[in-house]
Protein backbone atom coordinates (compact mmCIF):
# COMPACT_ATOMS: atom_id res chain seq x y z
CA UNK A 1 0.00 0.00 0.00
CA UNK A 2 1.43 3.21 -1.49
CA UNK A 3 2.13 6.11 1.32
CA UNK A 4 0.64 9.61 0.79
CA UNK A 5 2.01 10.79 4.18
CA UNK A 6 -1.79 11.21 4.55
CA UNK A 7 -2.46 8.61 7.74
CA UNK A 8 -5.77 6.23 7.25
CA UNK A 9 -4.77 3.41 5.88
CA UNK A 10 -6.98 1.35 8.17
CA UNK A 11 -9.79 0.74 6.13
CA UNK A 12 -8.28 -0.71 2.95
CA UNK A 13 -5.59 -2.45 5.32
CA UNK A 14 -8.72 -4.15 7.45
CA UNK A 15 -10.63 -4.95 3.86
CA UNK A 16 -7.76 -6.47 2.71
CA UNK A 17 -7.29 -8.75 6.36
CA UNK A 18 -10.63 -9.67 6.04
CA UNK A 19 -10.06 -11.06 2.78
CA UNK A 20 -6.89 -13.17 4.65
CA UNK A 21 -4.54 -11.06 2.98
CA UNK A 22 -1.28 -9.24 4.76
CA UNK A 23 -0.66 -5.72 3.44
CA UNK A 24 2.13 -3.19 4.57
CA UNK A 25 2.56 0.41 3.84
CA UNK A 26 5.63 1.43 2.18
CA UNK A 27 7.08 3.70 -0.90
CA UNK A 28 10.24 1.59 -0.87
CA UNK A 29 11.43 1.45 -4.65
CA UNK A 30 11.72 -2.44 -4.14
CA UNK A 31 8.92 -3.11 -1.73
CA UNK A 32 6.74 -0.81 -4.61
CA UNK A 33 8.29 -3.16 -7.54
CA UNK A 34 8.23 -7.03 -6.01
CA UNK A 35 5.06 -7.18 -4.20
CA UNK A 36 2.57 -9.04 -5.80
CA UNK A 37 0.29 -6.47 -5.32
CA UNK A 38 0.08 -2.53 -4.72
CA UNK A 39 -2.83 -0.44 -3.95
CA UNK A 40 -2.87 3.08 -4.44
CA UNK A 41 -5.71 4.41 -1.64
CA UNK A 42 -7.91 7.04 -1.74
CA UNK A 43 -7.15 9.97 1.58
CA UNK A 44 -5.69 13.34 1.02
CA UNK A 45 -5.33 15.77 -1.27
CA UNK A 46 -4.11 15.77 -4.62
CA UNK A 47 -1.00 18.17 -4.27
CA UNK A 48 0.52 16.67 -1.00
CA UNK A 49 -0.20 13.49 -2.27
CA UNK A 50 1.61 13.92 -5.43
CA UNK A 51 4.56 16.13 -3.33
CA UNK A 52 5.00 13.25 -1.24
CA UNK A 53 5.12 10.83 -4.24
CA UNK A 54 7.56 12.73 -5.71
CA UNK A 55 9.53 13.23 -2.68
CA UNK A 56 9.75 9.22 -1.42
CA UNK A 57 10.79 8.38 -4.98
CA UNK A 58 7.51 6.66 -5.36
CA UNK A 59 6.13 8.03 -8.52
CA UNK A 60 9.48 6.52 -10.51
CA UNK A 61 8.86 3.23 -8.69
CA UNK A 62 5.35 2.50 -9.56
CA UNK A 63 6.35 3.47 -13.41
CA UNK A 64 8.78 1.39 -13.20
CA UNK A 65 5.73 -1.68 -11.86
CA UNK A 66 3.90 -0.38 -14.60
CA UNK A 67 6.42 -0.67 -17.30
CA UNK A 68 7.34 -4.10 -16.14
CA UNK A 69 3.48 -5.25 -15.66
CA UNK A 70 2.78 -5.08 -11.88
CA UNK A 71 -0.35 -4.54 -11.00
CA UNK A 72 -1.58 -1.75 -9.62
CA UNK A 73 -4.97 -0.91 -7.97
CA UNK A 74 -6.42 3.06 -7.53
CA UNK A 75 -9.02 3.97 -5.47
CA UNK A 76 -10.65 7.48 -5.65
CA UNK A 77 -7.98 9.65 -5.33
CA UNK A 78 -5.69 7.15 -6.43
CA UNK A 79 -7.46 6.29 -9.09
CA UNK A 80 -7.04 9.91 -10.09
CA UNK A 81 -3.78 10.54 -9.43
CA UNK A 82 -2.76 7.67 -12.22
CA UNK A 83 -4.79 10.55 -14.74
CA UNK A 84 -2.26 12.91 -16.95
CA UNK A 85 -3.72 15.80 -14.53
CA UNK A 86 -5.96 17.28 -12.29
CA UNK A 87 -7.67 20.61 -11.39
CA UNK A 88 -7.64 20.10 -7.62
CA UNK A 89 -5.61 22.49 -5.40
CA UNK A 90 -5.25 24.85 -8.54
CA UNK A 91 -4.02 22.37 -10.72
CA UNK A 92 -1.71 19.23 -10.14
CA UNK A 93 0.25 16.84 -12.61
CA UNK A 94 -0.59 13.20 -11.90
CA UNK A 95 1.38 9.91 -12.82
CA UNK A 96 0.54 9.80 -16.54
CA UNK A 97 0.07 6.21 -16.53
CA UNK A 98 -3.38 6.31 -18.56
CA UNK A 99 -4.14 9.31 -20.53
CA UNK A 100 -7.46 11.40 -19.10
CA UNK A 101 -7.83 14.25 -16.83
CA UNK A 102 -9.69 15.17 -13.36
CA UNK A 103 -12.18 17.80 -13.23
CA UNK A 104 -14.88 19.16 -10.06
CA UNK A 105 -17.96 17.69 -10.26
CA UNK A 106 -20.61 19.30 -12.08
CA UNK A 107 -23.33 16.69 -10.46
CA UNK A 108 -26.30 18.79 -8.54
CA UNK A 109 -24.82 17.45 -4.98
CA UNK A 110 -20.86 18.18 -4.82
CA UNK A 111 -19.21 15.83 -2.56
CA UNK A 112 -21.09 13.39 -4.69
CA UNK A 113 -21.91 11.41 -1.68
CA UNK A 114 -23.23 7.89 -0.82
CA UNK A 115 -24.21 4.53 -2.82
CA UNK A 116 -25.20 4.58 -6.84
CA UNK A 117 -25.43 1.86 -9.43
CA UNK A 118 -22.30 1.60 -11.59
CA UNK A 119 -22.36 0.18 -15.11
CA UNK A 120 -22.62 -1.93 -16.89
CA UNK A 121 -21.36 -3.75 -13.76
CA UNK A 122 -25.15 -3.60 -12.28
CA UNK A 123 -23.71 -3.37 -8.79
CA UNK A 124 -23.71 -0.40 -6.36
CA UNK A 125 -20.63 0.75 -4.64
CA UNK A 126 -19.96 3.78 -2.00
CA UNK A 127 -18.75 6.90 -3.52
CA UNK A 128 -17.15 10.05 -1.82
CA UNK A 129 -15.90 12.31 -4.23
CA UNK A 130 -15.89 16.23 -5.50
CA UNK A 131 -13.86 15.73 -8.23
CA UNK A 132 -13.61 12.70 -11.68
CA UNK A 133 -11.67 11.86 -14.05
CA UNK A 134 -12.58 11.47 -17.58
CA UNK A 135 -10.35 9.28 -19.73
CA UNK A 136 -10.68 6.44 -22.95
CA UNK A 137 -9.85 4.06 -20.99
CA UNK A 138 -13.14 3.79 -18.99
CA UNK A 139 -14.67 0.56 -18.76
CA UNK A 140 -17.59 1.55 -16.54
CA UNK A 141 -19.50 4.36 -15.44
CA UNK A 142 -22.00 5.71 -12.46
CA UNK A 143 -24.93 8.45 -13.32
CA UNK A 144 -22.70 8.94 -16.62
CA UNK A 145 -19.33 9.54 -14.35
CA UNK A 146 -16.11 7.80 -14.86
CA UNK A 147 -15.50 5.41 -12.60
CA UNK A 148 -13.42 2.58 -13.10
CA UNK A 149 -10.65 2.79 -15.75
CA UNK A 150 -8.42 -0.05 -17.04
CA UNK A 151 -4.68 0.33 -19.08
CA UNK A 152 -2.29 -2.63 -18.95
CA UNK A 153 -1.71 -3.67 -15.55
CA UNK A 154 -2.96 -0.27 -14.19
CA UNK A 155 -7.09 -0.45 -12.60
CA UNK A 156 -8.49 2.37 -11.23
CA UNK A 157 -12.34 2.73 -9.42
CA UNK A 158 -13.71 6.04 -7.90
CA UNK A 159 -15.59 4.38 -5.45
CA UNK A 160 -14.19 2.74 -2.30
CA UNK A 161 -14.58 -1.18 -2.97
CA UNK A 162 -13.26 -1.03 1.05
CA UNK A 163 -16.74 0.33 2.15
CA UNK A 164 -18.73 -1.21 -0.15
CA UNK A 165 -19.75 -4.08 1.83
CA UNK A 166 -19.72 -7.54 0.37
CA UNK A 167 -20.09 -6.29 -3.07
CA UNK A 168 -16.79 -4.26 -2.10
CA UNK A 169 -14.79 -7.20 -0.99
CA UNK A 170 -16.11 -9.53 -4.06
CA UNK A 171 -14.64 -6.84 -6.19
CA UNK A 172 -11.53 -6.52 -4.09
CA UNK A 173 -11.04 -10.11 -4.18
CA UNK A 174 -11.55 -10.67 -8.30
CA UNK A 175 -8.50 -7.54 -8.23
CA UNK A 176 -6.42 -9.76 -5.99
CA UNK A 177 -7.19 -13.54 -7.50
CA UNK A 178 -4.55 -13.19 -10.10
CA UNK A 179 -1.41 -12.33 -6.84
CA UNK B 1 -28.40 11.63 -7.55
CA UNK B 2 -26.67 8.43 -5.62
CA UNK B 3 -28.67 6.19 -4.02
CA UNK B 4 -30.91 7.08 -0.79
CA UNK B 5 -28.97 6.20 2.50
CA UNK B 6 -30.44 4.74 6.22
CA UNK B 7 -28.33 5.94 8.39
CA UNK B 8 -28.78 4.49 12.48
CA UNK B 9 -26.97 6.48 14.80
CA UNK B 10 -25.93 4.99 17.95
CA UNK B 11 -25.41 7.04 21.50
CA UNK B 12 -22.56 6.11 22.85
CA UNK B 13 -21.00 7.20 25.90
CA UNK B 14 -18.15 5.18 28.20
CA UNK B 15 -17.90 2.62 25.44
CA UNK B 16 -20.50 1.54 25.81
CA UNK B 17 -24.40 2.21 23.47
CA UNK B 18 -26.80 4.28 25.70
CA UNK B 19 -30.08 4.52 24.39
CA UNK B 20 -32.64 1.91 24.51
CA UNK B 21 -31.28 -1.09 22.18
CA UNK B 22 -33.39 -3.80 22.68
CA UNK B 23 -31.57 -7.06 22.79
CA UNK B 24 -32.63 -9.31 20.18
CA UNK B 25 -30.34 -11.33 18.16
CA UNK B 26 -27.30 -9.46 20.42
CA UNK B 27 -25.29 -10.69 23.07
CA UNK B 28 -24.26 -7.88 24.31
CA UNK B 29 -26.88 -5.34 23.76
CA UNK B 30 -24.18 -2.22 25.14
CA UNK B 31 -21.66 -2.79 22.70
CA UNK B 32 -21.24 -0.62 20.23
CA UNK B 33 -18.94 -2.66 18.00
CA UNK B 34 -20.99 -5.82 18.05
CA UNK B 35 -23.84 -3.53 17.18
CA UNK B 36 -22.29 -1.85 14.30
CA UNK B 37 -21.51 -4.89 12.98
CA UNK B 38 -25.05 -6.55 13.50
CA UNK B 39 -26.63 -3.38 11.56
CA UNK B 40 -23.68 -3.16 8.68
CA UNK B 41 -25.25 -6.89 8.06
CA UNK B 42 -28.18 -5.97 8.26
CA UNK B 43 -27.80 -3.31 5.49
CA UNK B 44 -27.37 0.19 6.80
CA UNK B 45 -25.91 2.27 4.39
CA UNK B 46 -23.55 4.40 6.78
CA UNK B 47 -23.33 4.70 10.65
CA UNK B 48 -23.16 7.29 12.68
CA UNK B 49 -21.68 7.35 16.27
CA UNK B 50 -22.53 9.69 18.79
CA UNK B 51 -20.25 10.32 21.56
CA UNK B 52 -22.87 11.83 24.29
CA UNK B 53 -20.54 11.97 27.12
CA UNK B 54 -17.59 13.66 25.45
CA UNK B 55 -15.97 14.31 28.73
CA UNK B 56 -11.96 14.43 28.54
CA UNK B 57 -11.58 11.12 30.38
CA UNK B 58 -13.19 9.46 27.75
CA UNK B 59 -12.12 10.41 24.86
CA UNK B 60 -9.75 7.37 25.40
CA UNK B 61 -12.51 5.26 25.25
CA UNK B 62 -13.88 6.63 22.30
CA UNK B 63 -11.08 6.50 20.25
CA UNK B 64 -10.45 2.32 21.11
CA UNK B 65 -14.27 1.95 20.01
CA UNK B 66 -13.59 3.83 16.72
CA UNK B 67 -10.66 1.69 16.09
CA UNK B 68 -12.85 -1.49 16.54
CA UNK B 69 -15.66 -0.68 15.03
CA UNK B 70 -13.41 0.07 11.87
CA UNK B 71 -11.93 -3.16 12.08
CA UNK B 72 -15.07 -5.06 11.76
CA UNK B 73 -17.57 -2.25 9.31
CA UNK B 74 -17.30 -2.49 5.05
CA UNK B 75 -19.09 0.48 5.48
CA UNK B 76 -18.60 4.24 5.75
CA UNK B 77 -19.31 5.84 9.42
CA UNK B 78 -18.99 9.20 10.86
CA UNK B 79 -18.42 9.74 13.98
CA UNK B 80 -19.74 12.70 16.10
CA UNK B 81 -19.44 14.34 19.79
CA UNK B 82 -16.83 16.17 21.20
CA UNK B 83 -14.50 17.14 17.78
CA UNK B 84 -13.55 20.72 18.94
CA UNK B 85 -10.46 20.79 17.04
CA UNK B 86 -7.98 19.47 14.22
CA UNK B 87 -6.61 16.92 16.63
CA UNK B 88 -9.69 15.57 17.29
CA UNK B 89 -10.49 15.58 14.20
CA UNK B 90 -7.01 13.30 12.99
CA UNK B 91 -7.17 11.29 15.99
CA UNK B 92 -10.85 10.27 15.27
CA UNK B 93 -10.35 9.88 10.89
CA UNK B 94 -6.47 7.91 11.78
CA UNK B 95 -8.14 5.72 14.22
CA UNK B 96 -9.91 4.30 11.05
CA UNK B 97 -13.50 7.22 11.22
CA UNK B 98 -14.56 8.16 7.73
CA UNK B 99 -15.62 11.29 8.66
CA UNK B 100 -16.45 13.45 11.62
CA UNK B 101 -19.27 15.42 12.57
CA UNK B 102 -19.22 19.08 14.09
CA UNK B 103 -22.12 20.51 16.07
CA UNK B 104 -20.94 23.54 18.86
CA UNK B 105 -17.53 23.46 17.72
CA UNK B 106 -18.05 25.03 14.22
CA UNK B 107 -20.44 27.26 15.27
CA UNK B 108 -17.80 28.85 17.99
CA UNK B 109 -14.62 28.37 15.45
CA UNK B 110 -16.68 27.89 11.86
CA UNK B 111 -12.61 28.27 10.62
CA UNK B 112 -12.61 24.64 12.36
CA UNK B 113 -14.76 23.24 9.04
CA UNK B 114 -12.19 24.71 6.62
CA UNK B 115 -9.33 23.41 8.74
CA UNK B 116 -10.43 19.71 8.70
CA UNK B 117 -11.85 20.03 4.98
CA UNK B 118 -8.32 20.87 3.48
CA UNK B 119 -6.66 18.23 5.28
CA UNK B 120 -9.13 15.36 4.60
CA UNK B 121 -11.63 16.79 1.94
CA UNK B 122 -15.20 18.28 2.30
CA UNK B 123 -16.56 14.55 2.31
CA UNK B 124 -15.05 13.73 5.51
CA UNK B 125 -16.36 16.49 7.24
CA UNK B 126 -20.57 16.43 8.50
CA UNK B 127 -21.65 19.89 10.15
CA UNK B 128 -24.30 18.69 12.63
CA UNK B 129 -27.22 21.74 13.07
CA UNK B 130 -29.95 21.25 16.20
CA UNK B 131 -32.48 23.17 14.99
CA UNK B 132 -35.73 24.51 16.75
CA UNK B 133 -37.84 27.76 15.76
CA UNK B 134 -35.58 28.61 12.98
CA UNK B 135 -32.69 29.19 15.20
CA UNK B 136 -29.81 26.73 15.84
CA UNK B 137 -29.27 25.17 19.48
CA UNK B 138 -26.19 24.05 21.70
CA UNK B 139 -25.53 21.57 24.57
CA UNK B 140 -28.05 18.87 23.13
CA UNK B 141 -30.94 20.95 22.10
CA UNK B 142 -31.01 23.17 25.38
CA UNK B 143 -29.40 25.96 24.15
CA UNK B 144 -30.86 28.22 22.02
CA UNK B 145 -28.42 30.46 20.09
CA UNK B 146 -29.32 33.60 17.64
CA UNK B 147 -27.67 32.07 14.74
CA UNK B 148 -30.40 31.63 12.21
CA UNK B 149 -30.61 27.64 10.92
CA UNK B 150 -30.48 28.42 6.86
CA UNK B 151 -27.66 31.21 6.87
CA UNK B 152 -25.19 29.00 9.09
CA UNK B 153 -26.18 26.01 6.59
CA UNK B 154 -25.29 28.02 3.84
CA UNK B 155 -21.94 29.49 5.38
CA UNK B 156 -21.23 25.71 7.11
CA UNK B 157 -21.13 24.37 2.81
CA UNK B 158 -19.40 27.83 2.16
CA UNK B 159 -16.79 26.79 4.33
CA UNK B 160 -15.73 23.19 2.99
CA UNK B 161 -18.63 21.37 4.89
CA UNK B 162 -19.75 17.83 2.71
CA UNK B 163 -22.84 17.21 4.20
CA UNK B 164 -25.17 18.35 6.87
CA UNK B 165 -26.69 16.51 9.43
CA UNK B 166 -29.89 18.09 10.01
CA UNK B 167 -31.53 17.49 13.54
CA UNK B 168 -35.05 18.81 13.79
CA UNK B 169 -35.26 19.36 18.16
CA UNK B 170 -38.91 19.55 18.54
CA UNK B 171 -39.38 16.35 16.25
CA UNK B 172 -36.58 14.43 17.58
CA UNK B 173 -37.63 11.47 20.10
CA UNK B 174 -41.34 12.40 19.31
CA UNK B 175 -41.96 9.41 16.70
CA UNK B 176 -44.02 11.77 14.77
CA UNK B 177 -42.56 12.56 11.28
CA UNK B 178 -39.20 14.01 10.20
CA UNK B 179 -39.71 18.08 9.81
CA UNK B 180 -40.01 18.08 6.28
CA UNK B 181 -40.63 21.59 5.76
CA UNK B 182 -37.26 22.93 7.47
CA UNK B 183 -35.35 19.52 5.66
CA UNK B 184 -36.75 20.98 2.17
CA UNK B 185 -35.84 24.32 3.16
CA UNK B 186 -32.43 23.83 4.34
CA UNK B 187 -31.50 21.18 1.08
CA UNK B 188 -33.38 24.17 -1.28
CA UNK B 189 -30.56 26.84 0.20
CA UNK B 190 -27.61 24.54 -0.57
CA UNK B 191 -25.39 22.35 -2.68
CA UNK B 192 -24.36 19.91 -0.49
CA UNK B 193 -26.12 16.67 0.81
CA UNK B 194 -28.59 16.69 4.02
CA UNK B 195 -29.28 14.08 6.38
CA UNK B 196 -32.68 14.70 8.15
CA UNK B 197 -33.00 13.18 11.55
CA UNK B 198 -35.31 13.49 14.34
CA UNK B 199 -38.68 12.31 14.13
CA UNK B 200 -38.89 8.51 12.53
CA UNK B 201 -41.38 6.40 14.19
CA UNK B 202 -42.53 4.38 11.14
CA UNK B 203 -41.54 3.46 7.87
CA UNK B 204 -43.60 6.29 5.96
CA UNK B 205 -41.97 8.60 8.15
CA UNK B 206 -38.70 7.64 6.82
CA UNK B 207 -40.02 7.28 3.31
CA UNK B 208 -41.40 11.00 3.13
CA UNK B 209 -38.02 12.22 4.28
CA UNK B 210 -36.24 10.11 1.85
CA UNK B 211 -38.71 11.71 -0.67
CA UNK B 212 -37.36 14.78 -0.56
CA UNK B 213 -33.63 14.67 0.77
CA UNK B 214 -29.76 12.51 0.63
CA UNK B 215 -30.34 10.27 3.83
CA UNK B 216 -32.17 9.57 7.06
CA UNK B 217 -30.44 9.56 10.67
CA UNK B 218 -32.78 6.73 12.56
CA UNK B 219 -32.41 6.13 16.06
CA UNK B 220 -35.63 3.99 18.43
CA UNK B 221 -37.15 2.94 15.27
CA UNK B 222 -34.14 0.58 14.44
CA UNK B 223 -32.60 -0.18 18.21
CA UNK B 224 -36.05 -1.12 19.30
CA UNK B 225 -35.52 -3.99 16.86
CA UNK B 226 -32.05 -4.01 15.27
CA UNK B 227 -32.92 -7.55 13.65
CA UNK B 228 -35.80 -5.74 12.01
CA UNK B 229 -33.17 -3.37 9.80
CA UNK B 230 -33.58 -5.42 6.69
CA UNK B 231 -37.69 -5.88 7.21
CA UNK B 232 -37.33 -1.81 7.05
CA UNK B 233 -35.48 -1.36 4.46
CA UNK B 234 -37.94 -4.07 2.51
CA UNK B 235 -40.68 -1.80 3.66
CA UNK B 236 -39.39 1.49 2.27
CA UNK B 237 -38.69 -0.13 -1.23
CA UNK B 238 -42.02 -1.30 -1.17
CA UNK B 239 -42.81 2.58 -0.64
CA UNK B 240 -40.77 3.55 -3.66
CA UNK B 241 -37.27 4.19 -2.35
CA UNK B 242 -34.86 3.12 -4.21
CA UNK B 243 -31.95 1.85 -1.90
CA UNK B 244 -28.68 0.16 -2.71
CA UNK B 245 -29.20 -3.61 -3.31
CA UNK B 246 -27.84 -5.51 -0.17
CA UNK B 247 -25.10 -8.63 -1.76
CA UNK B 248 -23.48 -11.71 0.06
CA UNK B 249 -19.96 -12.34 -0.23
CA UNK B 250 -19.63 -14.56 -3.37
Amino acid sequence: MVDYGAGNTHSVRAALSRLGRTSEVSNDREALLEAPFVVLPGVGSARSAMVHLHETGADVALHERFSSGGPILGICLGMQLALETTEEDGGVAGLGLLSGHVTRLTTPRVPRLGWAMVEPWNEAYYFAHSYAGESPDTVARSEGVSVAVRNGSFFGVQFHPEKSGPAGLNLLEQCLSPA
Amino acid sequence: MPLARLIPCLDVAYGRVVKGVSFVGLRDVGDPVELAAFYSAGGADELVLLDIAATPDDTETMTSVVVHVAEVLDIPFTVGGGVRSVADAMRIIESGADRVSLNSAALANPALVTAIASRYGSQAVVVAIDAGGGVVHTHGGRVATTTKVIPWAIEAAERGAGEILLTSIFHDGQRKGFDLELTGAVRAAIAIPVIASGGAGSAQHVAEALAITDAALVASIVHENPAGLPGLRRELESLGVQLRPVKERV
